[in-house]
């Protein structure tokens, strides 16, 4: 159970009661559609963040866009605050319930609606995994680009709330990056399409601004995405270097050799020990950073970027160097990679997967000062980064029975989002804020930039009832938690890749 | 006298207590776009300069006065580009100005669109308040996607100071093909080539011809051109021409239409008709009304804009009542008095 000020300060109470709102909802559902005895909401008590947890009043799973907007209108009515969830695979608790409202999760509708291999989209419903999207338009030599480590479980409507991102994203972009239109329902009911079937929509972009938008403005109930033809070939390069900061410079190396690898992750010696106890993928145990650079494209590509990549990791004193001979090998190479997190969950029982972005430039004095800071909460930290895009992932690693422990993960998780933003970078790259980065949201903006948010948020929802207290601070809580409070980043998937 | 960013304060604080509008503006490159140009200038060119750019980060911060060419030449020197290369539609264009049209070139479809590579902004709100939204690093999801919104917004939520875009290095080889066709057969081919691993960077139909640019590796442009046969060109001043709107099909006398909708639309026979972006965008020159236009791009999934025409015109787009709603409330939200650039994209605010 968190901390409760990590809950919503903020108390948005219906002026319907919980039966009411039972007997309403009853009305536009099947029955089946509807829960509200407290064992079925068990299920729906928090996302992938478990260290949170709270029951809803009821969970709606519509079925279709009207009852969508059904639900939505009724809750408008009676002032019901409305959470909504997708596969529920979220790691910053953005799908954690409210306790005066209603869990809308959107599960039921998984349908993929159309395939249009020609103009090269598909439309789909937002309870689609993202994998299944690649999985259909395969036999089109199409894909989906966005790879969240999630993707067998996380749905479409998700990565559209969340903006995912994954691996490729340096070379084929975010969520928001490669969708075209969605079906977006407001908390009065009123349906909008949002962007077009060409490339750009009149007006504001609000495509953009509904991505990544956390569930405060909206539920989308059909995303047309965009499909790319998928490369003919893909080989990756693993690197060994004995220290850091070198393979942080052959990153910068890649770059100014004007090569885009199509993946660029880096580990540290603590996360590749880790792995390779678990898995072992092959990773060279002596190195203090191992680099994963994949190329993609066609043959001609592949193979005149592999060459150029070789000599540049070469140049920047790569002390090992494997180029995958075939899919199973590359798939090895990946495979120590996407196991990272499950991994160092074995060295010790509980982790925080930190989501921090920086400029790369500052990776070797941010890597030093995470390394320093091990001494000062007597803590142990792996790390592993999507060095291509700037994007942190370091595991504050601790026992939670222990509640010293779990305090100190706190602070040194709090310290490295401020280490974070004091160089320029952002406390989330691509978990979102959700419950579990709302007091860092104020180290990061200040009061305009906060009522700027406010207003947009206000703008689509006037009585503030979609997803209360997340992804946004009111002033008065950044007021009043000044400072940083970072806790525990539980996970209830253990088995789903993070990466 | 003060530095300019106070001045812009000053500005705006004095626009907002006198309730008399503002016109942000660079070099006026953009001024032929929309319905009305009101309110006192507000002139971003003083507001000058790279801020920071370091090539290994893909990364480059400017100033929105900064003239657009020494931001391409910048850039240049470095062996790196925007990939969504933006018209400049004048020799002074600024960087702001490209940002604030969001007008992305032939490069748009394959790379993408100024949207898509602003990382962040620093702006003034109608309070004259100085405000960033996203940053300098390629991934941040911390609230709502403010740069973005600003992006393509004309002036009218507040004024661009400094933008951060995520940027490309210059392809090694670019060829340009030619393949001579009808319209029907060009959408057919690009949207064709558009499902395939090729190396597309441009594509444009207009003339009986079909043009295709092929960027990347040396190897794979010269596999791509195999391929796909044809006549290999000069491309350089052809696809000048179709981003700076220079080519011939341009000069036609009367109004332009630009009609975005699905690529795989067939030919529209609304006049002549240049077509880019796999087929995705439409440019009709010849008198029409609104009305007709958006009902032919609606029913192909898109939208109509009258783009240029020798009077200002009283709408350059349409928007469904529920959409103008919600546009509109966004409007308020960033410039609740109306403060900037009122009427300069609709009628209605």
């Amino acid at each position: 159970m968190g901390k409760p000020e990590h809950f919503p300060s903020e108390t948005i109470k219906p002026v319907i009661s919980k039966a009411e709102l039972v007997r309403r909802v009853s009305a536009v559902l099947p029955a089946e559609s509807l829960l509200y005895d407290e064992e079925e909401l068990k299920p729906y008590e928090c996302d992938g963040l478990s260290a949170y947890r709270k029951l809803p009043l009821a969970v709606a799973l519509p079925e279709t866009e009207d009852q969508i907007r059904a639900v939505l209108k009724i809750c408008h009515e009676g002032r019901v605050p409305v959470v909504f969830r997708g596969a529920g695979t979220g790691l910053s608790g953005g799908a954690l319930p409210y306790e005066h409202g209603l869990l809308l999760g959107l599960s039921k509708l998984k349908r993929i609606l159309e395939i249009d291999p020609v103009a090269r989209m598909a439309r789909v419903q937002p309870g689609v995994r993202n994998a299944a999207i690649s999985e259909a338009a395969a036999q089109y030599g199409l894909y989906y680009a966005p790879d969240p480590s999630s993707q067998i479980a996380c749905s479409i409507g998700g990565n559209v709330a969340e903006n995912s991102g994954g691996v490729h994203c340096l070379k084929y972009g975010l969520t928001v990056n490669n969708i075209m239109k969605v079906r977006f329902v407001t908390i009065d009911g009123e349906l909008l399409e949002i962007g077009g079937d060409g490339l750009d929509a009149p007006g504001y972009d609000l495509l953009a601004l509904i991505t990544g938008s956390e569930g405060l403005l909206g539920v989308v109930t059909e995303i047309t995405v965009k499909l790319l033809p998928s490369p003919v070939k893909a080989q990756v390069v693993l690197a060994a270097f004995d220290d850091v900061g070198k393979a942080g410079q052959a990153v910068a190396d890649i770059i100014a050799a004007r090569i885009i690898p199509a993946g660029l992750e880096m580990m540290d010696k603590k996360a590749t020990g880790a792995v390779e106890q678990f898995i072992g993928a092959g990773y060279p145990l002596d190195a203090e950073a191992i680099l994963l650079c994949e190329s993609d494209g066609s043959e001609e590509e592949v193979e005149s970027e592999i060459a150029r990549i070789t000599e540049v990791l070469k140049a920047a004193g790569a002390t090992q160097i494997r180029v995958s001979q075939n899919e199973a090998e590359r798939l090895k190479l990946w495979a120590g990679r996407k196991s990272a997190f499950p991994a160092v969950g074995r060295i010790l029982p509980d982790y925080f997967c930190l989501d921090g972005t920086i400029p790369r430039k500052q990776l070797a004095n941010v890597l030093k000062r995470i390394g320093e800071m091990q001494d000062t909460f007597n803590l142990q930290c792996a790390n592993v980064f999507h060095a291509g895009d700037g994007n942190l992932h370091p595991l504050v690693m601790f026992d939670a029975n222990d509640d010293d422990q779990l305090h100190r993960a706190e602070q040194y998780g709090a310290a490295i989002l401020e280490l974070c933003v004091e160089v320029g970078g952002t406390i989330t790259g691509e978990h979102g804020v959700g419950i579990e980065k709302i007091n860092q949201m104020c180290v990061q903006f200040r009061t305009p930039e906060l009522n700027t948010f406010h207003s947009i948020k206000h703008a689509f929802d006037e009585h503030g009832l979609l997803n209360p207290g997340k992804a946004v601070p009111t002033l008065q809580r950044c007021a009043e938690f000044g400072a940083m409070h970072v806790h525990r980043g539980e996970e209830k998937f253990p088995d789903l890749p993070r990466f | 006298m003060s530095d300019p960013l106070q001045q812009f304060q000053e500005k705006i604080r004095s626009a907002a207590a006198n309730k008399a509008p503002l016109r942000i503006r660079g070099s006026g490159s953009k001024d032929f776009y929309g319905v009305k140009l009101e309110g006192d200038v507000l002139d971003t060119r003083g507001y000058s300069g790279i801020v920071d750019y370091e090539p290994t980060e893909l990364v480059f911060t400017a100033r929105a006065g900064t003239p657009l060419r020494e931001v391409e030449a910048a850039l240049a020197e470095k062996g790196q580009m925007l990939p969504f290369e933006p018209p400049h539609f004048g020799p002074d264009a600024t960087f702001g100005g490209c940002i604030a049209s969001g007008f992305s070139g032939p490069r748009r479809a394959y790379h993408g669109a100024v949207r898509d590579f602003v990382l962040g902004v620093r702006s003034l709100n109608a309070a004259g308040e100085d405000l960033q939204f996203g940053g300098q690093v390629m991934k941040n999801v911390a609230g709502y996607d403010v740069s973005r919104l600003l992006t393509g917004s004309f002036g009218t939520l507040g004024l661009i100071l400094e933008v951060s875009v995520k940027v490309l290095p210059i392809p090694d080889d670019e060829r340009t093909l030619r393949l001579e066709m009808n319209e029907t057969a060009a959408i057919e081919t690009m949207n064709r080539c558009a499902g395939q691993p090729l190396p597309l960077s441009a594509t444009c139909f207009t003339d009986n011809s079909l043009y295709i640019r092929l960027s990347g590796a040396a190897s794979a442009v010269s596999a791509a051109r195999k391929q796909l046969g044809g006549e290999t060109i000069d491309g350089k001043t052809f696809w000048q021409s179709v981003r700076e709107q220079t080519h011939p099909f341009f000069s036609n006398p009367g109004t332009l239409w630009r009609l975005s909708m699905k690529s795989t639309a067939a030919p529209l026979t609304l006049g002549p008709t240049l077509i880019e972006w796999n087929g995705s965008l439409r440019w009709i020159s010849g008198e029409g009304d609104l009305e007709n236009r958006q009902a032919v791009a609606s029913k192909a999934g898109g939208y109509a804009t009258l783009f240029r025409a020798q009077t200002r015109p009283k709408a350059i787009q349409y928007l469904s009542p529920a959409m103008m709603a919600l546009q509109k409330k966004i409007k308020q939200a960033l410039d609740p008095e109306g403060l900037f650039g009122p009427h300069r994209l609709h009628a209605e605010f």
